[in-house]
């Protein structure tokens, strides 16, 4: 058993894939340049030395054209790991995630397949509007797109994996306060959650969530960053006597709908906490679905604490306005209570 | 570079019978559109023929092929079943994406034709990928692309074209230059004089070529697919050529003159090639008839087909989203 970060997890999920299967590769923007640093947050660090420059494979800057290219390459037998350095980034290449590769397979009637990863660093981080959007809502949007979002070194691993394994394209979410990179890549007011990460192979599988923490007076979702949120206020409401159920889903399509649905049954209350703008969210998607399926055993209105309908802004002090904080979680159970 | 690529009496015949054949099909398109029995739009390949039968004759089943949204003529070119096409154009369960692609989708990736992407310019970093893969995964498979002239001011295009050459990918871009992107000509988008040109930018060979002449098609092509195949590098091949009919099925072509279109359809490929056969006396009137019968025979087989299969049915919208082990559609014309 060893005690990881989210970033060196990923990096042996990228490793021993590698090992164990020829036609998985990397491709992105500064991932294994000599001397360079790894991709933006290390994950790719030193992996060059061992697989070379070929499946190390350094782009031009050019997002569009190296999705497409991953697509492309998925499509005719090769199981590409692409990184596109910061998730904002990912929207120059909108058409090739949503038109080409979500569609592929439904367009072929089910003829081909398109087995690519993308890793897509997400989360505010002191970098301005343009750094540091939380995407997934969009991506959860879109038929055809498998979207995990781990936010411990076990499920990073675990998922990264069987992403890698899936034969369709996974859009693997990862916060930048919680990878852990080190050095000069190390992130300012980190969390970098360490973690046990057992020495034997193994796999998460995508579409299972996980109860964090147990409780009965109100369930708590949160997604990456926002898990561990959920918890610290879980764990101060404990000392009012308020048992909160903390569920990080970890895989956001295929929901986990029924373990969230049955904490909810339990509860009767519902807090969902992201970091990403309000309008049109995942939270809001799931407040719709719980109103849905299970209206009958709430006890009291869904809760939403997202980020604000606005772009994440610059200043520390602003940031930690925009970002959803504990406190707020607490008022929001509180509301309810 | 005649000499490297020559064409006996057998091929020259099989180019006029491919030409043919997509030209009758998409007449019959066209009129079975009119006639209300094709849903949706269409973009037809009228004029076009010989860029994509000189390409694709040099290809194998086994190499991939990327297309447009107008596709009709590369796929016919690449081995996919008429029938297989004009069952998807009908929307039927038989057709080669089963119904989910339709007319600027089709494809039949076990002749390597993906299916065709209708996003202008989408297409190139696609084939790029699929290159690196050939690349990697075996010795001598070949990656074509067609693209029209307008995708060529997409920035899709710039950053595939920059990375096939900086990787020395075994692809073929081919531009169907037929002066209109829509009704936008050419000099309304274009600075240059040869779109060509841009492939020096890139690093990579660029010809121009006659697009109406399939015998220059063909040696361009054979040049590129052969670079491609002794993994050479990538070329750029602009063919230029006219579309003989509108962009699309709602398109009565007032952005260009009479004039024009009449000076291109003197050069339609299909009667030019017709008369240098019987120059070289391969075949007489009697003989060109019963390629049309010929090629009538398949049509009107691929149109019965279609309109005796069965359509999809509606709860099939829910297959296929994601990948079903074991799931496969269409049907193969060669094969």
């Amino acid at each position: 058993m060893a005690r990881l970060t989210i970033a060196e997890a990923l990096r042996q999920a990228i490793r021993e894939e590698m090992r164990r299967d020829p036609r998985v590769f990397c491709l992105g923007e500064d991932i294994g340049i000599p001397g360079g640093f790894g991709g933006a947050f290390t994950v790719t660090l030193g992996l060059s030395d061992e697989f070379g420059h070929e499946r190390i494979l350094d782009t031009p800057i050019s997002e569009e054209g190296l999705v497409g290219v991953a697509i492309g390459a998925a499509m005719a037998g090769l199981r590409p790991i692409a990184d596109v350095q910061y998730g904002d980034f990912l929207f120059n290449a909108m058409d090739q995630v949503v038109n080409q590769a979500a569609k592929m397979t439904y367009m072929s009637g089910g003829t081909v397949k398109v087995p690519l990863v993308l890793r897509v660093p997400v989360g505010a981080t002191g970098r301005g509007a343009q750094h540091a959007q939380s995407l997934e809502a969009f991506f959860t949007h879109v038929p055809g797109l498998k979207v995990v979002a781990p936010s411990t070194a076990y499920d990073a691993k675990g998922l990264l994996k069987s992403a890698v394994r899936d034969d369709n394209p996974v859009l693997v979410f990862e916060h930048k306060l919680l990878y852990g990179s080190k050095g000069p890549r190390a992130e300012r007011g980190a969390l970098s959650p360490v973690g046990e990460v057992p020495d034997e192979e193994y796999l998460v599988p995508i579409g299972q969530g996980v109860i964090r923490r147990p409780g009965r007076d109100v369930t708590l979702v949160g997604k990456l960053l926002t898990v561990y949120r959920a918890l610290e206020a879980a764990d101060r409401l404990a000392q009012e006597g308020i048992e909160a159920e903390v569920i990080d889903p970890r895989t956001l399509v295929p929901l986990d709908r029924e373990l969230i649905l049955e904490s909810v049954r339990k509860t009767g209350r519902l807090v969902i906490v992201e970091e990403d703008n309000r309008t049109g969210g995942w939270a809001a998607e799931l407040a719709a679905t719980v109103a849905e399926e299970a209206f009958d055993w709430l006890d009291a209105p869904v809760r939403r604490v997202s980020a604000p309908d606005t772009p994440p802004p610059f200043a520390p002090v602003m940031e930690q306005f925009y970002v959803p904080g504990v406190e707020q979680v607490i008022k929001a159970v509180h509301s309810l209570l | 570079m005649n000499a490297e690529y020559p064409l006996s009496a057998t091929q020259l015949l099989d180019l006029y019978r491919t030409m043919l054949t997509i030209r009758r099909f998409e007449e019959q398109c066209n009129y079975l559109f009119l006639q209300g029995r094709i849903p949706s739009t269409l973009h037809l390949y009228i004029g076009q023929e010989a860029v994509a039968t000189g390409v694709c004759a040099h290809l194998r089943p086994d190499d991939y092929l990327f297309s447009t949204h107008r596709p009709h003529g590369h796929a016919i070119a690449k081995g996919v079943a008429p029938r297989a096409i004009m069952a998807e154009l009908f929307g039927k369960r038989t057709g080669c994406c089963q119904g989910k692609g339709g007319s600027m989708h089709v494809g039949d990736v076990r002749v390597g034709m993906f299916p065709a992407i209708a996003i202008v310019g989408g297409n190139a970093p696609l084939a790029a990928g699929a290159a690196l893969a050939a690349k990697w995964l075996t010795t001598d498979r070949v990656t074509v692309c067609f693209l029209g002239d307008g995708a060529m001011n997409e920035g899709a295009v710039h950053e595939a074209m920059n990375m096939a050459a900086l990787w020395d990918l075994p692809v073929v871009y081919v531009c169907e230059n037929n002066l209109y992107a829509a009704s936008t000509p050419v000099s309304v988008a274009f600075k240059i004089q040869q779109i060509a040109d841009r492939a020096a930018a890139y690093g990579m060979p660029g010809l121009t070529v006659d697009g109406n002449d399939v015998e220059a098609v063909y040696r361009v092509a054979g040049e590129a697919v052969t670079r491609a195949r002794r993994r050479q590098g990538p070329t750029f091949i602009e063919a230029q050529t006219y579309r003989l009919c509108g962009h699309s099925r709602s398109d009565p072509r007032t952005y260009r003159s009479k004039e024009e279109e009449e000076w291109w359809a003197a050069r339609d490929p299909i009667p030019s090639l017709a008369a240098r056969l019987k120059a070289l006396g391969l075949v007489n009137d009697e003989t060109l008839a019963a390629i049309e019968q010929e090629v009538a025979a398949l049509i009107d087989e691929a149109v019965q087909f279609a309109e005796t299969s069965p359509p999809p049915e509606p709860e099939d919208t829910l297959r296929h989203v994601f990948w079903e082990e074991g799931a496969a559609g269409g049907e193969t014309w060669r094969a």
